[in-house]
């Protein structure tokens, strides 16, 4: 029994609200495709992501069309390309990068995730070829994601890692200066990374994972927006429980297309990520719903409690409409694909020491964050450690993407356009941590990590 | 007011709306290319919110001649036609929201 009043609602949820699934990603086992000829190997991957994701794209339009929900991305997650490619006899894996991104092409996804390795406690000779492959793996293709998880609570955060990153990013950038360090969006550093999120460019197929999976991104800031406005003035039961039902809608769209996207493809379905994904239009920002929560600008005193409850609340509400919740599943604060948050920071509301806080709460971390171009490669590897420190002990997901924009100073804009949007480039602060980072070795995971 | 009481045709209902200023035939533009390709109207409901025109249909398309996409290309040319928004959905994207 549906009433005319809920068929209204789902209209106009999709046509004034923006509500979309933002990815069907398909997670896809590489791990077979090892071989001591790098060619072999490559010629493998290309193969069996062609074979597996060949319908992917035109089964998420077909479902499109047929619940009426836009599906804005479909995309591919594959096995962390340091695991597959260290079989291989070669020192550069700029060749693994290439057919990734051929085979994305072939089948259409505009982003393929896994060029990846996970060096939380120690970096092997495939993972160290990987991470310096990355500055031209992410220069020449266009559809390939890089993602290096450096720090878990159960093993602490390798710290060699981290100041290697902070080098690695500054040469991405670099390499990718005449398009704003466009290389830094497609480039993640990770604590405690999950092996089944969909969302770009973080995702990987995780190890424990089946030979293919479909996993499913679900967004909707605009309709969790909408609904705060409605109960303004109203108390925190009110409102947590407002946000919690408008979450549990926008899951089950997104349990409806995993489900039939999984059958329709005869993959197993894996997970739905309800995370609240903004998007650079207006109206589909998570800094508006802080701010329609009563905040006079995002960044405010009290954005912390704001999105604290915002994203127990979008859990709770998911938790319930999903029978596998996973991935990141929270609130994202992206500055530059979010319209209230690139207002915030231009207004001067919203600072990168308040964003760390914020990562503490949230689902996420430091995400598409620009930094001056003369930001040196210690500092940004300090902003990481501080990251993956908040992850370590607080035993959640966070992550820094961050881009050193080339020849940019505080006031300018990095303009990457589409999904990636625009970032007013934020100060750091000027005093160094370099002696810090150059210690070298690991810091060791801590005492709540002793959990057996 | 509730819809989709009937149990039978489970799966097969396509929900189809229109929004827009109300006119003349409206409703004859809708139904005609229902009764063309074969879709079995199950109900119909209609009311005027602020000073649109919103109109449901439920029909089952087991018959049908064309299916689902060919059947939202014929509608939305209509609606451009008649100056009003038609959509048609499978049911799933409304039940699955709503119940568990």
């Amino acid at each position: 029994m549906l009433t005319i009043q809920e068929i209204m609602e789902t209209i106009t949820m999709v046509q004034e609200e923006h509500l979309d699934i933002r990815t069907i990603t398909m997670g896809i086992s590489l791990r077979d495709c090892a071989d001591n000829d790098p060619r072999a190997a490559c010629r493998k991957i290309y193969d069996k992501i062609t074979r597996l994701a060949g319908n992917l794209v035109p089964v998420g339009e077909a479902i499109a069309r047929e619940y009426g929900i836009p599906i804005v991305n479909k995309r591919i997650s594959v096995t962390p390309i340091a695991l597959v490619a260290e079989g291989s006899h070669t020192d550069d894996y700029l060749i693994f990068a290439e057919t990734l991104d051929r085979a994305a092409a072939e089948v259409g996804v505009n982003f393929i995730g896994g060029f990846s390795a996970l060096v939380h406690k120690g970096i092997t000779g495939g993972d160290r070829k990987l991470l310096d492959s990355i500055p031209a793996a992410l220069d020449t293709t266009e559809r390939v994601c890089a993602s290096v998880n450096v720090a878990t609570t159960k093993a602490g955060i390798n710290m060699d890692a981290v100041a290697l990153m902070g080098r690695v990013i500054k040469e991405v950038a670099s390499r990718t200066a005449d398009r704003d360090g466009l290389g830094c969006a497609k480039l993640v550093v990770f604590a405690n990374v999950p092996e089944d999120n969909p969302f770009m460019a973080g995702a990987f197929h995780g190890v424990g994972e089946p030979e293919s999976v479909i996993n499913v991104g679900v967004s909707g800031p605009g309709v969790v927006k909408r609904a705060v406005e409605r109960v303004k003035g109203s108390d925190f039961g009110t409102l947590a429980e407002t946000v919690k039902k408008s979450a549990f809608k926008i899951t089950r769209m997104g349990e409806l297309v995993g489900r039939s996207a999984a059958a329709r493809l005869n993959v197993p379905f894996g997970i739905v990520d309800i995370s609240l994904a903004p998007t650079p239009a207006v109206g589909d920002s998570v800094a508006e719903i802080l701010e329609a929560m009563g905040l006079e600008r995002c960044g405010t005193h009290g954005t912390t409690a704001a999105l604290a409850l915002l994203n127990d609340a979008v859990k709770k509400g998911g938790a319930m409409a999903s029978s596998y919740v996973g991935g990141l599943s929270g609130a994202f604060i992206p500055v530059s694909e979010d319209a209230g948050m690139i207002r915030a920071v231009e207004e001067g509301a919203l600072q990168l020491d308040k964003l760390e806080a914020m990562t503490c709460v949230c689902s996420v971390g430091l995400d598409m964050i620009a930094v001056p171009g003369d930001t040196p490669a210690e500092t940004i590897s300090a902003i990481i450690a501080d990251e993956m420190a908040i992850g370590m002990i607080n035993q959640k997901t966070t992550a820094v993407r961050i881009i050193p924009a080339p020849n940019k100073q505080v006031g300018d804009h990095v303009e990457f356009g589409g999904l990636l949007g625009r970032a007013p480039v934020m100060p750091v602060h000027r005093f160094s941590a370099a002696d810090f980072v150059r210690r070298g070795g690991r810091i060791p995971a801590p005492i709540h990590s002793l959990s057996n | 007011m509730s819809l989709l009481e009937k149990d039978e045709k489970q799966g097969k209902r396509i929900i189809i709306t229109v929004i827009g200023p109300d006119r003349v035939g409206i409703i004859a533009g809708v139904t005609g290319i229902l009764a063309k390709y074969n879709f079995n109207i199950l109900d119909i409901s209609q009311t005027i919110m602020q000073e649109f025109l919103v109109m449901m249909l439920i029909v089952d398309s087991e018959n049908s001649t064309i299916d689902l996409s060919e059947l939202k290309n014929n509608l939305a040319d209509k609606g451009t036609e008649l100056g009003v928004r038609i959509d048609a959905q499978h049911e799933d994207a409304f039940k699955f929201m709503h119940r568990l």
